[in-house]
């Protein structure tokens, strides 16, 4: 994908976006038709801006946490101390991806109770994979002969990771952040089935009331958020790629 | 000699140790749903088997610590396994009163580490092998029949998990055939849509990047909300167009499910057809174009079969990605293993959550191994071909 | 002076250098030629130490390259690889300041000596300072990858295979650039190759490895006249020989007295430059000027022929 969305078109759905998370009021009447027998259209148990910017909370401490344990496994794994891991390493990973979200999200309950806590961590062990496996595949497909003209520049290991490998690694790596934050997104409303405060409250509540204009307005808050920040990283993501002249595809 | 210790042998050691002498090794409840109490592997265990088990540990995490033959590694991870299978069966009826129907016992933390502990040595052994693919499907062969055998012989029955699944043995395979139902249907539809999307959107350019970015944002929707959103129009079509009922399709249930998985199932399929056959390197292209190929002898001849492993890697995508998703189905009653695990969140009756999700996991992970080797076997046959 | 004492590197049971000898004197060009997997670059790694040695020591001016550590010897040691190696998250000026930002030098020293190099590599420092590599061709990056290696002076230049990737008309642009630098800084090189003839036109002196040994060093001259082995023949090419030989004269070694008639040769081309084009020309003898144009004499076909016979 070259342009995720015109430029204009994203400027306005941002201004439509925003406009709606802070006074949802003023768009009572397009989804007063959504509801029946004089539901109200508008979410109405709690403040769309705060649930929203609670979800982004939980997404980004979440997501923190995942970038920082993700790079510094994969950064351990590729040094000769921690090479005996690599392969295993590489196997978990394939695993880890297999675990469905929501089952991690519901083995968690038992361990830490319900709330925000089970929430954190299905999206914590969720998120971390795709960066884990980005990281994993910028740090091990380095051009062999700019690692060695590191080498022989005499730069130190230290030197050489953060000067030369992590700098060249971090178009890919920031392309397994993206997967993350958007897979992360979406799966934090499954979260409000164990009671964390996050937009998935206000689709669960349409859905317990047959209320679609609640589902809908959620579903779109979350998808309107996850198509900006993946449209940002995205940007973010050619910026470093474009300097060294490859593509971003 | 010097002793030599194993990296990874020192993690494993590190958490079995800890699981087998400070962790509960098995939690035990006068009811299903009032908060438990641990107990460490000697309480949990009758006389001799405790120490045995003990025994049989510290022996592991001895093996798995020091350098040793990757055979010995292997033998002392499917053991230590089969052990813990067996040692948690015997907790559930040691601990239970006998004629106690509302006692509960169910596996702890102890249990789960030493499961993780020796799950990740036999990983390690397996992933250092290198196994080919049959192999690999045989191993997974052998460890489902073993599961099913200790779950035909009873020795399990007297943990908690197993005395939901008696509550509920009917629904339980109900839901399990909706759960499978869904999954792979909705993946049977997508590929029957996505396959010819892909290949128009690989020949016809203009199309490339509106449809794939249709597809895109559909990801981006949460799976409850898109779920949801399909209740109305649905029902909608149920009410207004005949026969529609009849066949199944309402507001409500597996029909919008299907919808969704559909939809989500889409983007993977069609991005991998795409990315598939422009993989496929010009010179074969031209090649075929040179001996006269025409476009459908071109594309079966030669564009499908090279582009194929990689949309088989997005069936696989789809395939793991739907089992897991088809959990949220349970959420406008679509059925499915979602059913016990909301049902139990609804509860704080953990033994259902897991009746839920444990098939899903298993059901998940076997999925992604049979693709994997189904992958890895279509793209070494490509190999042999090439060379020869 | 580097001097290589009794150097060998053995993987598990697989000796790769062999029991390797040589001294290589202060403001030459040596040039290691041999096959692929004869242990060449493997004994050049060893200098800056990217390959640590079994056995044996090697010396710098006298001092033993394990009497510091590692990656500080490496500042120390200019070093240029095949495919240039350019970092390319970093602009050409950035790529130059590897080393000098390493050793800390200040911003100012190192933007001189940046713009030293640069113009030196005849590239204008402020077009080409702020490029990435990727947006420069191919004989550039090479250029960038050797000033990159000559940025914080060093007394030794290792060099490995550093015009492998270039198309022949570049690389011998590259060649005569590579000699005029050596000449100006008065750099100790040792260049790794497989090609002879880059060998002859660019060495001091030439040491052959086979098989992990050093079958061979000694002056370009010598072991075109006297080649050690029937390795040493086969890679020197028994065809290209006397070509070789004469590669190595300059025509003003081969005036001879007389006048003849065509354009004259300068007397600083080489000599087998010369007897092509008589043989061009279809002419016996032309006349020979020096650099201010002045006629020296006359060089003739019989003449050549005998300077490229097997020295007694």
């Amino acid at each position: 994908m070259k342009v995720f969305l015109p430029a204009a078109l994203r400027i306005v759905l941002l201004v439509l976006l925003v406009a709606f998370i802070v006074y949802p009021g003023w768009f009572e009447p397009l989804f007063k038709p959504l509801t029946e027998n004089n539901a109200p259209a508008i979410y109405n148990q709690g403040s769309l801006l705060s649930l929203t910017l609670q979800h982004l909370g939980t997404v980004a401490v979440a997501t923190i946490a995942a970038i920082v344990v993700a790079i510094s496994l994969a950064i351990l794994v590729t040094r000769p101390f921690g090479a005996e891991f690599l392969p295993l390493s590489r196997s978990l990973v394939n695993i880890g991806q297999t675990f469905p979200p929501v089952a991690v999200l519901a083995l968690a309950v038992p361990a830490v109770g319900f709330g925000e806590k089970p929430t954190l961590i299905a999206l914590f062990l969720y998120g971390l994979l795709p960066i884990f496996e980005n990281a994993l595949t910028g740090l091990t497909t380095l051009p062999a002969n700019v690692v060695e003209a590191a080498r022989g520049a005499g730069m130190t290991n230290r030197q050489k990771l953060l000067r030369v490998e992590l700098p060249l690694s971090l178009p890919v790596i920031l392309a397994g952040i993206r997967l993350s934050v958007v897979i992360s997104l979406a799966t934090a409303t499954i979260g409000s089935t164990v009671a964390a405060k996050t937009l998935g409250e206000v689709i669960i509540a349409g859905l317990i009331s047959n209320n679609l204009a609640f589902v809908v307005q959620g579903g779109l808050i979350v998808a309107g958020l996850a198509v900006f920040i993946y449209d940002g990283l995205m940007a973010l993501e050619r910026v470093a790629a474009r300097r060294m002249g490859q593509t971003v595809s | 000699m010097a002793i030599r210790f194993d990296k990874l042998g020192v993690v494993i050691a590190a958490i079995a140790a800890y699981a087998a002498f400070l962790a509960p090794f098995a939690t035990f409840r006068a009811n299903r749903i009032v908060p438990g109490e641990g107990r460490l592997i000697l309480d949990a265990l009758p006389a001799v088997s405790g120490p045995l088990l003990l025994a049989l540990v510290v022996v592991a995490i001895v093996v798995a610590l020091l350098k040793t033959p990757l055979a010995w590694r292997l033998v002392v991870s499917v053991v230590l396994l089969v052990a813990l299978a067996l040692a948690i069966g015997m907790a559930g009826g040691f601990l239970t009163p006998p004629g106690n129907t509302f006692a509960r016992v169910s596996p702890a933390s102890g249990f789960w580490l030493l499961i993780f502990a020796f799950t990740l040595l036999l990983a390690d052994v397996l992933t250092r092998l290198e196994l080919s693919p049959f192999v690999r499907l045989a191993v997974l062969l052998i460890a489902a029949v073993a599961v099913g055998m200790l779950l035909a012989s009873g020795a399990w029955d007297s943990l908690s998990i197993l005395k939901e699944y008696a509550n509920r043995a009917d629904t339980f395979w109900a839901e399990a055939r909706k759960h499978v139902t869904l999954a792979l249907g909705s993946l049977l539809a997508a590929v029957v849509v996505g396959l010819p999307l892909g290949i128009l959107c690989h020949r016809v350019e203009a199309l490339r990047a509106g449809v794939l970015n249709v597809l895109n944002i559909i990801q981006t929707i949460p799976s409850i909300a898109l779920f949801g959103m399909l209740i109305g129009p649905l029902g909608w079509v149920a009410l207004h167009v005949p026969g529609a009922s009849a066949i199944g399709i309402r507001g409500i249930g597996t029909a919008p499910a299907f919808v969704a998985l559909f939809l989500y199932s889409l983007l993977p399929v069609v991005a991998n057809t795409v990315v598939g056959l422009a993989g496929v390197p010009k010179a074969a292209n031209e090649a075929a174009r040179g001996m006269g190929m025409t476009d459908w002898q071109r594309l079966s001849g030669v564009e499908f079969p090279l582009a194929f492993p990689v949309i088989l890697t997005g069936i696989r995508i789809v395939l793991v990605q739907n089992i897991g998703l088809a959990t949220i189905a349970a959420l406008i009653g679509g059925g499915g293993f979602g059913v016990f695990v909301f049902q139990g969140v609804g509860q704080t009756a953990m033994d259902l959550v897991l009746l839920g999700a444990v098939p899903t996991v298993a059901l998940a992970f076997a999925a992604g191994i049979v693709l994997d080797a189904i992958i890895e076997l279509t793209a070494t046959a490509r190999r042999k071909e090439a060379v020869a | 002076m580097i001097e290589i004492e009794n150097i060998t590197k053995r993987y598990d049971k697989q000796t790769v250098v062999n029991d390797v000898s040589m001294v290589v004197e202060p403001r030459t060009i040596a040039a290691i030629v041999g096959t692929s997997g004869s242990g060449k670059t493997t004994l050049l790694r060893m200098i800056n130490r990217l390959v640590e040695p079994t056995s044996g020591t090697i010396k710098l001016d006298g001092v033993d390259n394990h009497s510091l550590p590692d990656y500080e010897l490496r500042r120390s040691i200019g070093y240029a690889i095949q495919g240039h190696g350019l970092f390319p998250h970093r602009t050409v000026a950035q790529n130059i300041a590897t080393v000098p930002l390493l050793l800390g030098w200040d911003r100012e020293r190192i933007d001189e000596r940046v713009d030293e190099l640069l113009k030196l590599f005849q590239l204008d420092p402020a077009d080409f300072g702020p490029r990435y590599p990727h947006e420069l061709s191919g004989g550039q990056q090479q250029r960038v990858g050797v000033a990159r290696a000559l940025a914080a002076k060093p007394n030794v230049l290792l060099m490995d295979e550093p015009f492998g990737a270039l198309d022949p008309i570049i690389r011998t642009k590259a060649q005569e650039d590579l000699l005029a630098i050596q000449k100006h800084f008065g750099t100790t090189i040792i260049l790794v190759t497989h090609d002879m003839e880059e060998a002859v036109h660019l060495g001091h002196k030439i040491a052959v490895m086979d098989g992990g040994k050093l079958v061979q060093y000694a002056r370009p001259a010598e072991i075109l006249a006297k080649p050690a082995s029937s390795f040493v023949e086969t890679l020197v090419g028994s065809s290209e020989r006397p070509f070789r030989l004469l590669s190595l004269g300059r025509v003003g070694d081969a005036v001879e007295k007389g006048s003849a008639e065509g354009e004259a040769i300068p007397a600083d081309a080489s000599q087998r430059d010369a007897l092509a084009e008589l043989l061009w020309t279809g002419k016996p003898a032309l006349p020979v000027k020096d650099t201010d144009g002045k006629a020296l004499g006359r060089v003739t076909v019989d003449g050549l022929v005998k300077l490229a016979a097997r020295p007694a």
